[in-house]
């Protein structure tokens, strides 16, 4: 076993400190040293989307990505969505549109949302559709997580 | 059934759409599920599991991963204590061999599929666990397997368990088998149902094993502590369920367990039984750590149930008018590797949604090698559906009838005797096919060449089971309210709804909580469509008990007798004195009476009944065999939406569950019973690329059962889509489809062999 590394980077607006072993993924330091638990695993291996994170302003899978690999980038997670106490449209469209159910999907189709407004503002369904893909959802049938991500566009 | 509809119509808060109690902090991230815990002094742990599907456990040596760095303890199935063949009610999942569930926990001398657990390692990192565990060395001696069920009813099968013989209707057969039930229900008489039958239509259907697909893995927290207490935290939908499996299997008494319910990241059926709880529970005892165990995703799927793969036959008879006259049909459920699977249900849904007064029903409940079949959101009744509506279909068309129209001219209704017995109250089934047929969606034109339009119904039970909630008035006003269901999919706005509705405040003036087992009364677990109806009936009842509380305290502020205070929509009155409940909650508060506590519990019994039908556009490549979904309505009989939208979101979710079954899911073994898709990747279940809209119609049928007439609604929805896919699919190409998945290869195999 490697020896711990120190790295630093921009996570959620903070430039924050850790120590990563390098078999250590992105999400593992996220939730496990940082305690930002908002990001989840639902695979660990790149096909359910939990764990959408911006790195650098572009969505990825922060199973996928080593811990080491982050240094002196720019991370956004969920936790960074709401500011000054207030939520963001994204996630009161979400709340009042019933767009989740158990709410485990939830912080990655937000963050994925997050990235698809930024490069769609105004998306079509097929858009919505194409680029949210990588986001599983078991239990909604994405029905109103579209819906929720139309209406905020929309704003 | 106990006639409790109140029959009103106009409600201040059912109805609604308030914003769930949950909602920000699963929306910001800051909602706790099982895997976000962080305990001081944790440790983190792994699973061994089998790479064979059947073979027998010769030996196992843990001293190598037990001299790993990090590691503070490895335990496997010696560790739990022998049972014998103890049995405990286990609820919904009826009477459960102790011996059984321990062993599906941790394997003692035997594996019965690949992905069965054999030994756990806590370490002090999750990586130190994963390391230790490859040191385990397990030496099996392989046996030969089957994973289809026919196959494993033959009589030269290859035997799960020595010991199993065929229940047959109360009887012991007298030799071994894989078959552990077979059941029978009958009515009237079959052959002359068939003689006086202008028609008679027989086909066989199959259908594979499929998974729940939850996107939180399975995940547990324990701590043993050194007084004896064991306290777990996890990902369930019955922490009461939990909480007695867990006891049982380490034998210790339910006092000394203690379920904390986190948030749960779905369920629909998986998370009913215990896997890690009490592994977790003996290692952190063995190490004196908490421990937190969570799965990998191939683990879920190669560990945990999958709903039952099938073989059912089904046989109907009917007049040249469409009138049923006679019905047979003749199910095989695989059980997997423990007996116990959802054959019942699907025996007494195969003909649940039509009045046959001459039919027989045959099922049989199979060992094999796959993992324990669990729940799946109305377990059994898909695969029956599968069957019986592609039936159904093919009578209308060869006797030129519209689908509804033999649906209607056959429906259960009020009276009408299932084949199992039970006849039936006031349901909505005729009200879902009117509904269809003055929809949008059926009145509209179909989408074009290769296309087809399909229609099939569903049925499932809600079953009723003890509910308990406590509740006190704040000083402010408002009511926390502690309910013992776990929340899924909302359910915890559902059932405050309700109590505000009882109380006449708003629902944001109700905080719902889920308590842990110690916190409130003894609550069935959070499946079998209940939750609203039973959790709710209890919270309605609660709202009685707190309201005569705030009369009782307004007489005595204003002087009079607790009866001479007048309520009406939440504003107590007499004679001049008049407050609001907030405004009395208020003054309660400040004066020397006692505050408003209280606490109902409640355990309905018999089950009402849930009715959908669902029509779906396809189309279908004849290049490839791709059947894509282009439009799809799901009506169902609500009895009363408390919350529309999550009424909604449960058909659709159910609807596209249904729909990835029906085209693409399945267990896909190779030739040595090894499970070659346990990913995401692999498995394919629908992405929103995958799926249109979802159209919903509500039909709100109200069940007698409940003051507010409210049916469950979790289950029906998956039941109608395999065979409202399956005959629109037949529409678009005259090809019937009676195997599932139908996925592209297979359509395209059968569409070039027509």
């Amino acid at each position: 076993m490697a020896k711990k590394t120190v790295v630093t980077a921009e996570i959620n607006g903070n430039s924050t400190e850790f120590l990563c072993e390098p078999r250590q993924s992105l999400l593992e330091v996220l939730r496990d040293t940082l305690h930002l638990t908002g990001s989840k695993e639902g695979c660990n291996n790149g096909n359910c989307g939990a764990c959408t994170v911006l790195l650098n302003g572009k969505p990825v899978l922060s199973c996928l990505v080593l811990g080491v690999e982050v240094e002196g980038a720019k991370i956004e997670t969920v936790e960074s969505l709401a500011q000054n106490g207030q939520l963001a449209p994204v996630q009161q469209c979400f709340l009042e549109g019933a767009a989740l159910q158990c709410g485990i999907c939830t912080p990655g189709f937000l963050v994925a949302t997050k990235a698809l407004l930024e490069k769609y503002p105004q998306p079509s369904e097929h858009d919505i559709r194409f680029h949210l893909a990588n986001n599983l959802c078991r239990c909604t049938g994405y029905d109103k997580i579209v819906k929720a991500v139309q209406t905020v566009a929309a704003q | 059934m106990q006639d409790l509809y109140l029959g009103k119509t106009n409600y201040k808060v059912i109805g609604q759409r308030p914003v769930r109690h949950d909602g920000a902090d699963k929306v910001t991230g800051k909602a706790i599920y099982t895997a976000d815990l962080h305990l001081p002094n944790m440790a983190q742990a792994r699973m061994v599991r089998s790479p064979h599907a059947h073979a027998k456990i010769v030996r196992i040596d843990t001293s190598a991963a037990e001299k790993m760095p990090g590691v503070l303890a490895v335990i496997t199935g010696k560790d739990f204590p022998d049972l014998k063949e103890k049995v405990a009610l286990m609820g919904e999942a009826g009477a459960v061999n102790l011996q059984h569930l321990s062993a599906n926990c941790l394997a003692h001398d035997k594996v019965l599929y690949k992905g069965h657990a054999v030994a756990a390692v806590a370490a002090k990192t999750i990586h130190e666990a994963a390391e230790a565990a490859k040191k385990i060395v397990v030496e099996y001696e392989p046996l030969p397997s089957v994973t289809w069920v026919l196959d494993a009813m033959k009589p030269d099968a290859p035997l799960l368990h020595e010991n199993n013989r065929t229940d047959e209707m109360g009887q012991k057969g007298d030799k071994p088998s894989n078959v552990t039930v077979h059941m029978a229900f009958e009515q009237g008489n079959i052959a002359e149902g068939f003689q006086q039958s202008d028609i008679v239509i027989e086909r066989e259907f199959k259908t594979a094993s499929v998974h729940q697909g939850y996107i939180e893995p399975h995940a547990a927290v324990a701590m043993w502590n050194e007084d004896g207490r064991l306290k777990i935290w996890t990902s369930t939908q019955g922490s009461f369920v939990c909480r007695q499996q867990t006891a049982e299997l380490l034998q210790i008494p339910v006092s000394r367990v203690l379920v904390v319910p986190c948030e749960i990241g779905g369920g629909f059926g998986g998370k009913i039984t215990v896997y890690l709880e009490p592994v977790a529970a003996l290692l952190s005892k063995k190490c004196g750590r908490p421990v937190k165990m969570t799965m990998q995703r191939n683990e879920v799927f190669e560990g945990t149930g999958p709903t039952p793969g099938s073989y059912v036959r089904v046989k109907l008879g009917a007049k040249k008018d469409g009138t049923l006259v006679a019905g047979e049909a003749w199910l095989a459920y695989d059980c997997g590797a423990y007996p116990g699977g959802m054959i019942g249900p699907g025996s007494m849904c195969v003909f649940s949604c039509y009045n046959i007064p001459n039919a027989r029903v045959d099922g049989y409940d199979v060992l094999n090698n796959k993992p324990k079949t669990q729940a799946y959101r109305a377990p059994g009744s898909t695969q029956a559906a599968f069957a019986t509506e592609q039936v159904i279909d093919e009578l209308a068309l060869q006797l030129k009838m519209d689908p509804i129209d033999i649906r209607l001219k056959n429906a259960a209704k009020e009276g009408t005797r299932r084949v199992d017995g039970p006849v039936y109250p006031r349901i909505g089934f005729i009200e879902t096919l009117e509904a269809a047929r003055n929809s949008d969606h059926w009145k509209s034109p179909l989408p074009g060449k290769d296309c087809g339009r399909g229609l099939a119904s569903g049925f499932w039970f809600n079953i009723g089971g003890a509910s308990s909630c406590a509740a006190s008035v704040m000083e402010d006003g408002s009511v926390s309210l502690i309910e013992g269901s776990t929340d899924i999919g909302g359910s915890r706005t559902s059932i405050a709804m309700q109590l505000a509705e009882s109380l006449g405040i708003t629902a944001e003036d109700v905080r719902p909580q889920v308590g842990d087992t110690d916190s409130v009364g003894y609550t069935f677990l959070t499946g079998g469509s209940r939750v609203t109806f039973a959790t709710g009936l209890a919270a309605y009842k609660l709202g009685l008990d707190l309201q005569a509380q705030m009369q009782d305290r307004a007489a005595r502020l204003w002087k009079c007798k607790p009866e001479d205070v007048k309520v009406d929509g939440g504003v107590y009155s007499h004679n001049g004195d008049s407050a609001t409940f907030k405004e009395l909650a208020v003054k309660i508060s400040q004066s020397a009476l006692e505050p408003v506590v209280g606490k109902s519990s409640v355990s309905p019994e018999g089950s009402t009944n849930g009715f959908g039908t669902h029509i779906a556009d396809v189309h279908v490549d004849p290049e490839t065999g791709k059947v894509t979904v282009l439009r799809y309505t799901a009506v169902q009989d609500a009895g009363k939406a408390i919350h529309p939208s999550y009424v909604e979101g449960q058909m659709q979710g159910g609807a596209v569950q249904g729909i990835g079954w029906a085209l693409n899911e399945e267990y896909f073994f190779d030739n040595k019973d090894q499970m070659r898709n346990a990913s995401f990747l692999d498995y394919r279940m629908p992405t929103c690329l995958d799926v249109p809209m979802i159209e919903t119609i509500i039909v709100e049928v109200p069940n007698p059962g409940h003051p507010y007439g409210v049916r469950g609604v979790g289950e029906t929805p998956i039941v109608p889509p395999p065979a409202t896919v399956a005959n629109a699919v037949q529409r678009a190409t005259g090809v019937r489809f009676t195997e599932l998945p139908m996925s592209p290869p297979k359509v395209w195999k059968k569409l070039s062999e027509k």
